[in-house]
């Protein structure tokens, strides 16, 4: 019995490490190289507010952070774009706002958070079925959306002003593109929590982006990248019984300072 | 059909919170017009160019590009934009770039076709990158970059071609090279370019404005050098640049 139980948790970890790696690797590179990481770590934060609002009313928290990453997404996106307020000011706002009011539901909801703390940093162990069930749908949107508008995001990000001269939709793309970092943050969470989400996201995009100059390829890499570093953080916390989320993080950024060793070479090139 | 007209501003005003960027601006250029602005920079000359793209709007005054907004006109227009503004390491290939002056030809949701390649690797032979299609833009030189966006202006065939500064970072000898390309390009297309850089401009271009939050222009190569003056406003400057001399000699010329 015991063993059925341990095959289920770990085939659910599998799936899930595996469904974040995917959206981590095509999102995460649109995050470098827009240079949105601390949107991405903003949407994230106020996540929180929609896991509080989950145990509030009693539902699933991964539907409230749905609903609280998408409209965090949209107003950072909205004062950026409209407004002169400053962005980064903006995002500092969304983050610490979203944060408090996941505090206040929490402490309203009756009775106990059980796996709060799983929410802020992550534990891939305990993903249930029915979470996984919902990241697969939301990598199957991102998915969808990023192959259908490769062309379009790629005009976007290398040149903006040219892209709105050339027709392409700028405006709609830019808070298209926020939406899926939302989401993308949802899938996230589970795996490796709010707190350390910008790390999956950024790390193994910037770690591809030292080895190819094509955004498919270094989508690929990050995808793979990604994998590697769920399966050994996985691995390594289960022996050395560390918290699994912190455990990914830290063997990825191990292979990131690794990847800068291997190729200083070439950084000192592109200095001169 | 040569001397159609194709933009034309009429006491065109632009302010940015206050501060007054274009005062009273009358311009028009035909069709075949290869035109060069110079002015001392933020003299307001990239915002001149934003106006007849759209990007910027007038406080007041009148704009018309192809007898229509320029909005509705940027399907005519290939825009050259500043080389300083570009993330050079962006993990994209050169003609990944050229490709995507297609995009109002290809349109949402579509792949770039098999002549969409094929224009590409044209304007690739054209402004002779042909053999670096294939590298990260970030690999070439300086001038190499500008002759790819240039290229990627020219897939989408405009008719009327705008340059930012085109040759700001290039050495001398890309310089020339790039002006002998635009001259076999103004009998395709009007070319407006803007530059701070007076003596490459003066020497290349068939008609010359000068620009300094107002625009002096005799729709020649003509320019005062009372204008100058007024442009430049520091004289030092001027002799620093070498401006006198040229100018005043086309000046002479054409008398």
């Amino acid at each position: 019995m015991t063993e059925l139980l341990q095959f289920d948790f770990m085939r659910n970890a599998l799936v899930a490490g595996i469904l974040a790696s995917v959206v981590c690797g095509i999102i995460g590179p649109y995050v470098v190289v827009n240079r949105i990481v601390f949107i991405s770590g903003g949407i994230s934060h106020a996540s929180f507010g929609g896991i509080g609002l989950g145990y509030l009313l009693g539902i699933n928290p991964i539907w409230g952070a749905v609903f609280f990453s998408l409209a965090s997404a949209f107003s950072i996106g909205g004062v950026s774009r409209w407004t002169s307020l400053r962005q980064d000011t903006a995002i500092g706002i969304m983050w610490a706002i979203g944060m408090a009011l996941g505090v206040v539901f929490v402490g309203l909801s009756p009775g106990y958070a059980p796996d709060l703390f799983s929410y802020l940093f992550g534990n891939i162990l305990t993903v249930p079925f029915t979470d996984v069930v919902a990241m697969m749908i939301l990598a199957a949107i991102i998915i969808l959306v990023v192959s259908v508008l490769y062309k379009e995001f790629l005009a976007f990000s290398f040149d903006e002003e040219f892209a709105v001269v050339a027709g392409v939709p700028v405006n709609k793309l830019y808070f298209l593109l926020l939406g899926l970092i939302a989401l993308t943050v949802v899938v996230l969470i589970r795996i490796v929590g709010i707190i350390l989400v910008i790390a999956l996201l950024t790390i193994p995009a910037a770690i591809s982006a030292r080895f190819t100059h094509n955004l498919k390829k270094m989508m690929i890499l990050s995808v793979l990248l990604g994998m590697v570093f769920t399966f050994c953080g996985l691995f390594l916390s289960a022996v050395l019984n560390l918290a699994s989320g912190a455990t990914i993080i830290l063997v990825a950024g191990t292979a990131f300072l690794l990847s800068l060793s291997l190729k200083a070479e070439q950084v000192q090139s592109k200095k001169t | 059909m040569d001397s159609e007209q194709i933009v034309k501003l009429n006491e065109v005003w632009v302010a940015y919170e206050g501060l007054v960027v274009l005062e009273g601006v009358n311009l028009s250029v035909y069709q075949n017009d290869f035109l060069g602005i110079m002015g001392p920079n933020g003299g307001g000359k990239t915002t001149l160019l934003k106006l007849i793209l759209g990007l910027v709007h007038p406080r007041t005054g009148e704009i018309k590009v192809f007898d229509t907004t320029p909005e509705k006109a940027r399907k005519f227009v290939g825009y050259v934009p500043q080389h300083s503004r570009f993330d050079f390491d962006f993990p994209v290939s050169v003609e990944e770039v050229v490709l995507m002056g297609r995009y109002r030809h290809s349109g949402l949701f579509r792949k770039y076709d098999a002549k969409d390649r094929e224009i590409t690797q044209n304007a690739l032979k054209t402004v002779g990158m042909w053999e670096l299609g294939r590298r990260q833009i970030g690999k070439l030189s300086r001038g190499q970059q500008q002759r790819v966006l240039l290229a990627r202006a020219l897939v989408s065939e405009p008719r009327l071609l705008i340059l930012d500064e085109p040759t700001s970072s290039v050495d001398a000898r890309m310089q020339t090279g790039f002006y002998e390309l635009l001259g076999e390009l103004k009998h395709k297309m009007a070319i407006i370019l803007v530059s701070h850089d007076v003596g490459a401009v003066s020497v290349h271009v068939d008609k010359i404005a000068c620009l300094n939050r107002k625009l002096f222009y005799h729709n020649s190569r003509e320019v005062t050098p009372e204008e100058l003056m007024e442009t430049y406003q520091c004289p030092v400057e001027m002799i620093a640049h070498g401006v006198p001399h040229r100018v005043l000699k086309t000046h002479e010329d054409e008398q």
